[in-house]
């Protein structure tokens, strides 16, 4: 009886306390992923909506206490998230179910002082990751100002192979083409997976004609993307200069994190005190005490020349508004935060280059931890990300000895509708793969397919 | 308002219907009777209207409140109107809406039953009726919509609206495994019963009928008399199985998991308390009537036990009891049995939460600033849930004096329309007077049938669904 909620295959339970923004984005994903979920929150009003609109099991009260742990079934539990809007209580919650149960634990840090000592933690209390997703989303917006042509980049096997998503200019020689034409052109060694048009997701077939406009998702080895965008000579001037609109915990992060990559940064913020503290802290960086939504103070100090914008203020609709301004104004790259909007459709169609929704980068780091725990309970996914939400999913295999897919060419291999086996990575060397290549075991594979929750490589054969 | 999908849903509500149907079918099959052709016919019929109604899958496949609202209260009606069927097919009866009201009855665990004498009818029609109770006992729609493959499990709506109780909650994340987990153990229950009865010495096909009518509380048994005709162990056996499935079914859970003392909650403490007082009370001013105290026992035990269950069993008439008695019985069966059970009634769980407030709010006339949550078993009740079963009261009340005014243009006497009401909005059967144990619902006109259908259908969706069927604001397109 005890077991009999136990696991189905591939499905744990998880126990997340804290149901704000990311929590619910947390509870929302892994449930369907096919989790036991329970979330607990003090508020019964947050309990009740989240276990109205999803399939969760709600408990109403204090996550640290061991009582409402027991309550959500830590005995059974194999994780528990803990992403309330405190560190402390984060950390409390941790080590009761560390105490408590055998089940794993991750908390939701978010001030700079305890995010430093996030390895210290993690080894002394037991935890099993420690996430800051202000620290999340500035890595992200680092990553996408190194390479500017992309509006997202992931990474799959340690960094070797990129997935990486571009607005296609209208004026680029690219467009009226169609897949097969730009292979036998420019013979790229890239993998175009998707193409999304007027919110209509497709595989890229060989007869696929490109348009302007269309957001397109690749994949290649870093070298191989930064030589296609040369060819099809897409922007890929790296950012020199960045001007940061808002000070706060995630500007902080980035400016660390641009200023080691060598690049002049130049923060505005309007509190004298904050702006203290950081031209203290990066004596490098040029720091600007003014209210950013000041055109004034933007055209003084060169948003029109900027090679990069990036608005980060606390408010997401000042940061749009900044972003359509240096759109105007300027050639840069933009980067937008938004933390509380959920139009994203609307936001995509203003076409700003680079949209950071640190919420959902906070949740998909841990969804991505957890399908690497399931690993070792029977589904061997390494990773896993959503090219296009709930449409198109790229996810990353090693195959195993003896599985079906191995020593056959890909062409003799059939395989189900809209499956794209994107790039073989074996050893150190990239593959993008052509119908006389074969899989061998112990290749990484990257496969980009419309069917969501695969569990195994050979899932994608008929 | 997704009329697609609401379609789509009865359409499957159809076809479980047409494999319920099978049980009877299989039982006019045994006994080698000529229904049997009736109940193939039925099934027809069922299946094919289904096929069109579930031929293609809708687009959208997103639901709002109100239609969880609608399907529930639809589910059951189509349910009863296709149940039907089978009874004009049979000539059991040969007016619809006596048809109707013996299968809404049914489902709705009522057990109020038109038929004079039920031992001249076929078995399969007999199998048919017992197995509508135990059909509508867990309700339908939670389980279809657990495992079929439509919606990602977004059905708490519907959930909420097909439970009874003030508040559901689910004893695991998934609906579906919770779904399993109650089912699980309504079966095993009622498998415990049948065998028992097998044991006690009663027929397989008296058993099995009582199994199913007891496990949804209903109240339709094999033969005219009742439970009078079986011995004192079966009912003994019955009465304690009767109580059994009118307590909360997440407590039984909890004594799987081994928590005894939580499983012991503040409903159920209540609950038996009130059994306890009613026995002893009944038993005290029913001594005469009987030749020992144990049996006047037994019978108190059994129809107090058949009353709050809202089952609607009898062993003896009690209609002709004390005055007493007889009021005590009709006060139990506005109690009802507990939350999260297959008994009707207004619940021991909200009348925990009507008796609480009314202390609360006697408190705050001394102490004006006095700020005090009402709580159950340690933890506070929500607000909202106080307020929505008050509510419920009021709703309940209004139900009960209209229903009460229409049904006495019929001209018969105050205590029968008053507890003929009273059965069938707490889903019990049995009423007092005309329409005590050992009368029925026959003589009552069509309007008034279809009143106490109404009330049986309110009843056992807890009002709020059916209300809403007749509110203009659910059809209005925004």
């Amino acid at each position: 009886m005890k077991n009999l909620h136990r696991k189905q295959e591939g499905s744990m339970n998880i126990i997340i306390v804290g149901c704000g923004k990311i929590g619910q984005n947390l509870a929302e994903q892994l449930d369907e992923e096919g989790n036991n979920i329970t979330v607990v929150d003090i508020s019964p009003e947050k309990v009740q909506e989240i276990s109205t609109r999803l399939d969760v099991m709600g408990v109403v009260g204090n996550g640290a206490t061991h009582a409402i742990q027991q309550e959500a079934g830590i005995d059974d539990a194999d994780l528990l998230i803990a992403v309330t809007g405190s560190d402390e209580l984060n950390l409390l919650c941790c080590i009761v179910a560390r105490k408590s149960g055998h089940c794993h634990a991750i908390a939701r840090v978010k001030q700079p002082e305890y995010s430093t000592e996030a390895s210290y933690l993690k080894d002394e209390l037991g935890l099993a990751m420690v996430i800051n997703p202000q620290y999340a989303a500035a890595e992200e917006i680092a990553r996408v100002l190194r390479f500017p042509s992309a509006m997202k980049i992931d990474t799959f096997a340690g960094g070797r192979v990129e997935l990486v998503k571009f607005r296609l200019p209208v004026d680029s020689p690219l467009v009226g083409m169609s897949v097969r034409e730009m292979a036998a052109q420019l013979h790229p060694d890239v993998l175009i997976c998707t193409v999304e048009r007027d919110a209509e997701a497709y595989i890229a077939k060989g007869d696929l004609v490109f348009e302007g406009k269309d957001v397109i998702s690749l994949i290649a080895s870093p070298k191989s993307a930064a030589d296609f965008f040369t060819k099809i000579s897409y922007r890929t001037r790296s950012v020199k200069d960045v001007i940061i609109a808002g000070g706060g915990k995630t500007a902080h992060y980035l400016c660390d994190m641009l200023l080691r990559d060598g690049m002049a940064v130049k923060i505005i913020e309007k509190e004298a005190r904050v702006c203290e503290e950081l031209c203290t802290l990066f004596p490098d960086a040029t720091v600007i005490h003014g209210n950013a939504g000041d055109q004034e103070i933007l055209i003084e100090e060169g948003i029109e020349r900027t090679g990069a914008f990036v608005a980060l203020t606390n408010m997401d609709e000042e940061n749009i508004l900044l972003s359509l301004f240096a759109k105007r104004v300027g050639k840069g790259k933009l980067v937008t935060k938004i933390n509380r909007f959920d139009f994203s459709d609307l936001v995509d169609q203003l076409d700003l280059d680079s949209i950071i929704y640190p919420k959902n980068i906070a949740s998909d780091v841990i969804v991505r931890y957890i399908r690497a725990m399931k690993n070792t309970i029977g589904s061997n996914v390494e990773t896993l990300y959503n090219v296009i939400k709930g449409k198109v999913e790229a996810s990353e295999f090693i195959v195993k000895e003896g599985s079906l897919i191995t020593g056959k060419p890909l062409s003799e291999l059939a395989f189900k509708k809209n499956v794209l086996i994107a790039s073989i990575l074996r050893g150190q060397k990239v593959i993008i793969p052509r119908g006389q290549d074969c899989i061998l075991p112990g290749d990484h594979v990257v496969i980009v397919s419309e069917l969501m929750g695969l569990h195994d490589i050979t899932d994608v054969l008929r | 308002m997704n009329y697609r999908m609401i379609t789509y849903i009865l359409g499957w509500i159809l076809l479980f219907e047409a494999g319920f149907l099978l049980v009877p079918s299989l039982t006019a099959l045994i006994y080698g009777e000529q229904a049997v052709k009736s109940f193939l016919l039925s099934i027809a019929i069922c299946v094919v209207v289904s096929a069109l109604l579930i031929f293609k899958k809708p687009k959208n496949t997103s639901l709002r409140s109100r239609d969880g609202f609608v399907i529930v209260s639809l589910s059951w009606i189509v349910l009863s109107l296709f149940g039907a069927i089978p009874f004009m097919l049979t000539g059991a009866t040969t007016s619809f809406v006596d048809a109707l009201f013996e299968t809404v009855s049914g489902f709705t665990t009522t057990g109020a039953s038109i038929f004079n004498n039920v031992d001249i009818l076929p078995r399969s029609i007999l199998m048919w009726r017992s197995f509508t109770h135990w059909v509508g006992g867990m309700g339908v729609l939670v389980f279809i919509m657990a495992f079929l493959p439509l919606s990602g499990g977004r059905n708490m709506y519907i959930m909420r609206a097909e439970s009874p109780g003030p508040s559901v909650s689910k004893l695991v994340p998934r609906v579906r495994t919770t779904a399993l987990l109650l089912y699980g153990i309504y079966f095993a229950l009622t498998l415990l019963e049948f065998v028992i009865l097998l044991c006690g010495g009663m027929s397989a096909f008296d058993a099995l009928n009582t199994a199913f009518a007891t496990a949804g509380t209903g109240g339709f048994a094999p033969h005219s008399d009742s439970m009078n005709g079986f011995s004192p162990f079966l009912q003994v056996v019955v009465g304690v199985f009767m109580l059994l499935f009118s307590l909360n079914f997440s407590s039984y859970f909890l004594v799987l998991k081994g928590r005894f003392k939580d499983s012991f909650t503040c409903e159920i403490r209540t609950f038996l308390v009130i059994v306890a007082a009613a026995v002893t009370v009944i038993t005290l001013n029913i001594r005469g009537m009987f030749s020992t105290v144990g049996e006047a026992l037994r019978h108190a035990f059994f129809t107090v036990s058949s009353i709050i269950s809202t089952t609607g069993f009898a062993t003896v008439d009690f209609n002709l009891w004390p005055q007493l008695s007889r009021a005590i019985l009709v006060l139990l069966m506005f109690i009802g049995a507990c939350a999260g059970s297959t008994g009707g009634g207004i619940k021991v769980s909200r009348i925990i939460i009507y008796f609480k407030t009314a202390v609360r709010e006697l408190r705050t006339a001394i102490h004006p600033k006095q700020v005090k949550k009402i709580t159950m078993d340690g933890k506070p009740v929500e607000q909202t849930v106080v307020r929505s079963s008050l509510v419920f009261l009021v709703c309940f009340m209004l139900v009960f004096v209209c229903s009460v005014l229409i049904v006495s243009i019929d001209n018969y006497d105050l205590p029968t329309n008053f507890t003929a009401v009273a059965a069938t909005i707490n889903n019990i059967g049995p009423g007092l007077n005309a329409v005590g144990p050992t009368y029925n619902f026959a003589f009552f006109s069509p309007l008034s049938k279809l009143v106490l259908i109404f009330d049986m259908l309110a009843g056992r969706l807890e009002l709020l669904p059916m209300l809403l069927l007749f509110a203009p604001t659910t059809w209005k397109k925004s």
